[in-house]
């Protein structure tokens, strides 16, 4: 019988020193990271085109990070998704129709014919990427804008159309090629 | 002992050091470098406006115009560029969009010239005292004669001509180690002195102390020749290398040389050295001292399947069908042709690809001596592809995270150290294509730092926007308060004043309850004005509230709506003929959308109906009919009313000035463009104020346009969708729409702009056909 | 403007020619000399072993392929699971009964390689995985070792090992104990499980050598069989199927312990011919161990882990419970192969400082 207390105090000691070390050390030794909503941020494209339903990749990072579904940017499309499942532990979904379709990469463009000044797209973009003023022609900025469609549909005479960036020889990328590539066993 | 010796010092010591790695594959070289290099002309020429590494440059011909021999056919562009010169005298056929000599077969404008048979030269302009110029100068001259990197890079060589660090080497490459090519070899042996002169102009632009030509031992009447054309030559030394693949790789050749490695991302100009081809050289030569532009290159046709294999001059821009044509080519069942040598060629995928500055070899090799690679297998991690890496890489780990999309970990392994010299795929008993993962991985990489970078700069100006918006907004609500501060204060002060404030507020009241939901049609100042525009506002209200209470009834919505701001634009007078067409035109823009809405609504509801119906199949039949029939009256109806909007419209465009050609009441979008342009021909005879005018006729004819076409294209989903599923033909139908408007809407816009460009022109008397 | 081809190439266009297939086919002649020799001094039993083995790999494999829906002949005819079943004949006793050969290539293949993804995708040598799952469930059979045939009491004909294999007895009726009886009527079993016995007995080194199982310069018969070894070891390496970098550590690192060995303590330790001439350790050192899936990718890494095989060879050995702890030694190696190539990756051109001159 007192060999038994003797045992249990022993394991309880170990138990308390060691869970004791623990702690201090997940103290100590934390490693400071971004909180996680930076890291997912920094994973999503940047478009801030609201396709997720969200005014921003910010709130939905914020949301992603409560507990939100994880694919509703088509921007960004399955390769986003697979980054923020590793991130967050979760599985890998393929992309919500709801939210729209991943497309290849577009940017606006602005028939300067029809355009009557009235700043709304300028309003609508969310980088800032289309100049102009009241009256004044209106153009898009082709670097800085990330193809988010938010400017299509303020525009009162219907100007804007997304149209695709053009591939050339320089821009191209090599996996066009398809190599027989087939690996056996 | 080593670190006290300067690298010049060093050099001259005459070691040849070794690089890890390579292979020696069989040379083949015998096939092509057993006569001297023969002359090549051809009719046609396509001559690429790109042939170098930077920007292309900008044309300076045009078709029909007649050029001569080393004529400059393009300007430089701003930044790193060359211009490209006519290889013969003739004439200018075409300016195209032709195959580019790249990899991925895509086009590239390229001028096709018909030679006169002349071959006439420019007037030549040789700068003979370039030892006395100023080395800008010189360089500049170079730059205009098109002179690139001839070893197969095509760099442009002016940049390398002005380094902006301190050479002490300059290295002639000489050594083509690739299997087949022999042009460096041939023109090493028939034209050394004029590769020295090269050698020389070139080692005065940069300075360098002394200058070493390597040439591998393989080639021993070349190494004759230089080392003759050496005799009464100093600070020029000749250093032959032993025969490894890849020892004609820049960087492998540095550390044969010296010892030295280039840093990483680096170029041999961060250790004081500079590397150029000895055709390179020669072009160099021909363009200071005879003042000829680059418009030839030496070219090796050879291969098993070629009857006369040999080296020949080719004016650039020749299309490999014509070159391979008169050298007996013969082709197998399957046709392999490879523009560059075996271990780092491409495979040409149209033979009417032109010969440009950086192909040194065109290479038609049969199965038996160069078999085609097997099938590939899973690596077996045999090592063999590390132990042939000239970079000292490990191929095997490169591959399987190339495989994973491991960027993080391909960047740890130096990915990009790679010179994608083949060497590892040579070796690889599992017939894996290395290079080829390791090129798509690279292209991915490279894909993704720009999209990060680009994400970067839009979040940032995303977080500046919100923080200009709050900002406003903060100033907002502060001049607010402090203006209402004042004007308590005033009032506190002055006890009259009260009295007007509340008579103020008062009429506001009033106004605001009639203007809730007024559209930004046209503030007029006559009382008419006002009272009409009431009267637009209240039936706009009442639309509106009627539009939230009706549930998916999407008949009188569109037309209402139009029947308000038709209305509106009626009842308003012409006292600001601005301001009603652009009214007009944003009226017709807004009927469009809110039918586009109604038809994503219909559409919406019909692909839920759809998923419905998976469960209960009873009502399939009922519903699409139901709102194939809205659909029809929908569409019947806007197509009314639109016509009803265009005539109003032209109606209101004739009050104002002369007349405008009326587009009738069957518009297609053919009549359209039609319209466009006759309206936009009599342009020449009015203001610009007429010219706005036309604008909204054209929206409106557009507008028109579309509602037809809706029209129709619903009508025949309706009548097929009757018969059979009819669930999702007329949803497809319905989607198509939308995308259709587009398409037309771009197409109205691309034609107008046309027209307008035509009437441009013809008013300037210009004889430009786009 | 014509499409010559439609199918897009990349470059390299040419192969040095040397293929996997042929590499495989080429180590399985190379271990012939070994079997021969195998052959001629413990009799037939290795050859009907090699034919079972190979025949369970090929058909086992075939299996799992059609399981996982690849190409069956075209896999099977690179070889890999041929010198896999050869591998695993030659290591295990060559009278064991068949099922011992059958279970052991069944899992060698399915378990260890095809589990693992297939051929290059296994983590562990699958010969020596298969042989130990055999050691450790079945050891009494595993250490069935005949005496050489010059020491049998019991000769032998083909006829004999084919019964003694599938039935257990031979045609004259003897079964294996019997058969394992040396002229002397004593019970033989192999130069090393023998050595390990009479230490614990307390013979020193001297006196445990004067049995007739040991030659001159190591146990009769098996010094043979690893010059055999080496002999195809050494084909290999002229013929740059295997490079220098694991044998040269295997041996050398087990010949350094063995003379450590030898320095400290002469009584109790083998002799260093002995050492590295007995059991099999050449055909470890040649074929086993430079099995190029399982083992260390750079140069470096290569000499570390034939270096960490030799070392632990000798230690299990030595202190082990096993008499030859080669199979061991190998899959504790495969399990630091991750670790040792990290720290042995070279340094990429332009990423160090100046070279040394090698003219």
């Amino acid at each position: 019988m007192v060999s038994v207390f003797y045992a249990l105090s022993a394991l309880v000691l170990m138990a308390l020193i060691f869970g004791a070390i623990l702690g201090y050390a997940s103290v100590r030794f934390k490693v400071k990271s971004d909180p996680l909503v930076e890291q997912l941020d920094q994973l999503l494209p940047q478009t801030q085109c609201g396709q997720c339903g969200y005014p921003g990749c910010k709130p939905y990072a914020e949301a992603i990070a409560n507990g939100d579904d994880i694919n509703k940017c088509p921007p960004g499309g399955d390769a986003t998704i697979k980054l923020i499942a590793d991130l967050m532990g979760v599985e890998a979904v393929s992309l919500d129709a709801a939210h729209g379709e991943e497309d290849v990469k577009k940017v606006a463009y602005i028939r300067e014919d029809e355009c009557i000044g009235c700043t709304k797209c300028i309003q609508a973009c969310p980088v800032d990427a289309i100049v102009g003023a009241s009256k004044v022609m209106h153009t898009v900025i082709v670097d800085e804008c990330t193809g988010c469609d938010l400017c299509v549909e303020p525009c009162p005479v219907d100007c804007i159309d997304m149209v695709p960036l053009h591939t050339g020889a320089a821009n191209w990328k090599w996996d066009s090629l398809v190599i027989p590539t087939k690996t056996v066993a | 002992m080593q670190s006290e010796l300067t690298l010049i010092e060093q050099v001259k010591l005459g070691k040849i050091w070794e690089f890890p790695g390579g292979i020696n594959p069989p040379e083949r070289k015998s096939l092509s470098n057993q006569t001297e290099i023969g002359n090549f002309t051809t009719h046609t020429l396509y001559i690429p406006i790109q042939q170098h590494i930077g920007v292309a440059g900008s044309l300076l011909v045009t078709k029909g115009e007649s050029v001569l021999k080393g004529q400059a056919l393009t300007s430089p562009g701003e930044g790193l560029s060359l211009p490209v010169h006519a290889p013969t005298s003739g004439v200018i056929s075409d300016i195209i969009d032709h195959v580019d000599a790249h990899p991925s077969g895509k086009t590239v404008l390229t001028i096709v010239l018909e030679a006169d048979g002349k071959d006439l030269w420019v007037n030549k302009n040789p700068l003979l005292n370039w030892q006395e110029l100023d080395r800008d100068t010189v360089v500049k001259h170079i730059q205009a004669a098109g002179v690139s990197g001839l070893g197969g890079a095509s760099f442009p060589t002016y940049v390398k001509l002005s380094p902006h660090k301190n050479i002490d080497l300059l290295i002639l490459n000489g050594v083509e180690c690739e299997p087949y090519i022999t042009a460096d070899d041939v023109l090493m042996r028939y034209h050394a002195n004029e590769i020295v002169q090269g050698a020389q102009i070139i080692q005065h632009l940069v300075a360098a102390k002394l200058c070493v030509i390597a040439i591998e031992d393989n080639k021993t009447e070349a190494i004759a020749s230089i080392e003759k054309a050496l005799a009464d030559v100093a600070d020029i030394e000749l250093r032959v290398v032993p025969t490894k693949y890849p020892s004609g790789g820049e960087k492998q050749l540095v550390e044969l040389i010296t010892g030295l490695q280039v840093p990483s991302g680096g170029i041999p100009a961060d250790i004081g050295i500079v590397m150029q081809n000895v055709g390179t050289s020669f072009a160099v030569k021909r363009a200071t001292i005879d003042g000829e532009a680059l418009v030839s290159r030496v070219v090796t046709v050879t291969g098993e399947r070629v009857k006369n294999p040999q080296n020949l001059w080719v004016p650039l821009g020749t299309p490999i069908k014509t070159l391979l044509q008169n050298v007996g080519y013969s082709p197998e069942k399957t046709p392999r042709l490879i523009m560059g040598g075996p271990m780092m060629g491409f495979n040409i995928v149209d033979d009417m690809m032109p010969v440009v500055k950086s192909t040194n070899c065109i290479l038609a090799p049969s199965n038996f001596h160069l078999p085609e690679r097997g099938v590939e297998q899973n690596c077996i991690r045999c090592g063999q592809c590390a132990d042939a890496c000239p970079a000292e890489l490990l191929p095997q780990q490169l591959q399987w995270f190339a495989k994973a999309d491991e960027h993080e970990k391909l960047k740890e392994y130096d990915l990009f150290d790679c010179i994608e010299c083949g060497a590892c795929a040579y070796v690889c008993p599992s017939q894996i294509p290395l290079v080829q993962y390791y090129r798509i991985a690279k292209s991915d990489i490279r894909q993704a730092e720009e999209e990060k970078l680009k994400a970067e700069k839009a979040k940032r100006r995303f977080e500046v926007r919100q923080e200009r918006l709050e900002r406003d907004k903060q100033a907002r609500l502060l001049r607010h308060k402090e203006s209402a501060e004042k004007r308590k204060k005033a009032l506190a002060q002055d006890g009259s004043a009260k009295d007007k404030i509340a008579a103020a507020l008062a009429r506001a009241k009033a106004k605001k309850a009639t203007s809730e939901n007024t559209d930004d049609l046209a503030a007029s100042d006559t009382p008419q004005d006002k009272v009409a525009a009431a009267i637009a506002r209240a039936k706009a209200k009442k639309l509106k509230s009627s539009k939230v209470s009706v549930d998916n009834s999407a008949d009188s919505t569109p037309e209402a709506s139009l029947e308000t701001s038709l209305k509106a634009t009626d009842t308003a007078p012409t006292t600001n003929p601005n301001k009603d067409r652009v009214a007009a035109a944003v009226a017709r823009a807004k009927a469009k959308k809110l039918a586009k809405e109604e038809q994503e609504k219909v559409k919406n509801d019909a692909e839920l109906k759809n998923e419905t119906d998976h469960k209960g199949h009873a009502d399939a039949a009922d519903k699409p009919v139901s709102e194939a029939q809205v659909d029809k009256t929908l569409t019947a109806a806007e197509e009314r009313k639109a016509k009803v909007a265009a005539a109003v419209a032209k109606a209101k465009a004739k009050k104002q000035k002369a007349a405008a050609d009326e587009p009738n009441q069957e518009p297609t979008l053919d009549f359209v463009d039609k319209a466009s342009a006759k309206i936009s021909n009599e342009d020449k005879k009015r203001s610009a104020d007429d010219e706005r005018k036309a604008k909204v006729a054209a929206a409106v004819a557009k507008a028109k346009a579309k509602a037809k076409k809706q029209a129709t294209e619903s009508e025949n989903s309706t009548n097929t969708s009757d018969k059979e599923t009819p669930d999702l033909n007329v949803a497809d139908d319905l989607s198509q729409t939308p995308e259709q408007i587009r398409k037309d809407k771009v197409a109205a816009a691309i034609a107008k702009a046309k027209a307008k460009k035509n009437a441009n022109n013809d008013t300037d008397n210009g004889s430009n056909n786009s | 403007m014509s499409l010559l081809t439609n199918m897009f190439v990349s470059s390299p266009h040419g192969n040095l020619g040397l293929t996997t297939n042929q590499m495989m086919r080429i180590v399985a002649y190379a271990t012939l000399p070994g079997l021969a020799a195998q052959i001629y001094f413990f009799g037939w039993g290795s050859l009907i072993q090699a034919i079972l083995c190979i025949s369970t790999a090929l058909i086992a494999e075939a299996v799992v392929l059609s399981l996982r829906e690849k190409p069956i002949r075209r896999t099977l005819s690179d070889g890999s699971a041929m010198l896999t079943g050869l591998l695993l004949a030659l290591s295990i006793p060559p009278l064991a009964p068949w099922w011992i050969a059958v279970i052991g290539t069944v899992f060698a293949i399915i378990v260890v390689k095809q589990l693992y993804g297939g051929m290059g995708f296994n983590l562990f040598n699958p010969a020596m995985a298969g042989y130990v799952v055999l050691l450790i469930s079945f050891p009494v059979a595993m250490t069935n070792w005949l005496p050489p045939t010059e020491l049998l009491q019991h000769p032998m004909a083909f006829g004999d090992a084919f019964l003694a294999v599938f039935t257990g007895f031979t045609y004259d009726g003897y079964n294996l104990t019997q058969l394992k009886m040396s002229v002397d009527g004593i019970t033989m079993a192999t130069p090393l499980d023998h050595f390990k016995t009479e230490q614990i007995l307390n013979y020193t080194t001297t006196e445990i050598l004067n049995s007739p199982l040991y030659g001159e310069y190591g146990g009769t018969g098996w010094l043979e069989v690893n010059l055999a070894f080496l002999l195809g070891g050494l084909a290999l390496l002229k013929l740059g199927i295997i490079r220098w970098h694991i044998p040269v550590a295997v041996i050398g690192s087990l010949g350094v312990c063995a003379l450590l060995g030898i320095t400290i303590a002469p009584d109790q330790t083998y002799p260093l011919s002995f050492s590295l001439l007995s059991g099999a350790t050449m055909f470890a050192a040649f074929f086993i161990a430079t099995d190029p899936v399982s083992a260390s990718t750079t140069n470096q890494g290569r000499i570390v882990y034939g270096c960490f095989i030799g070392v632990m060879i000798y230690i299990i050995r030595i202190w082990g419970g096993y008499p030859d702890g080669i199979a061991f030694a190998v899959l504790l190696a495969n399990m630091c192969v991750p670790l040792i190539d990290h720290y042995t990756k070279p340094v990429t051109y332009g990423h160090k400082r100046r070279r040394e001159a090698k003219s």
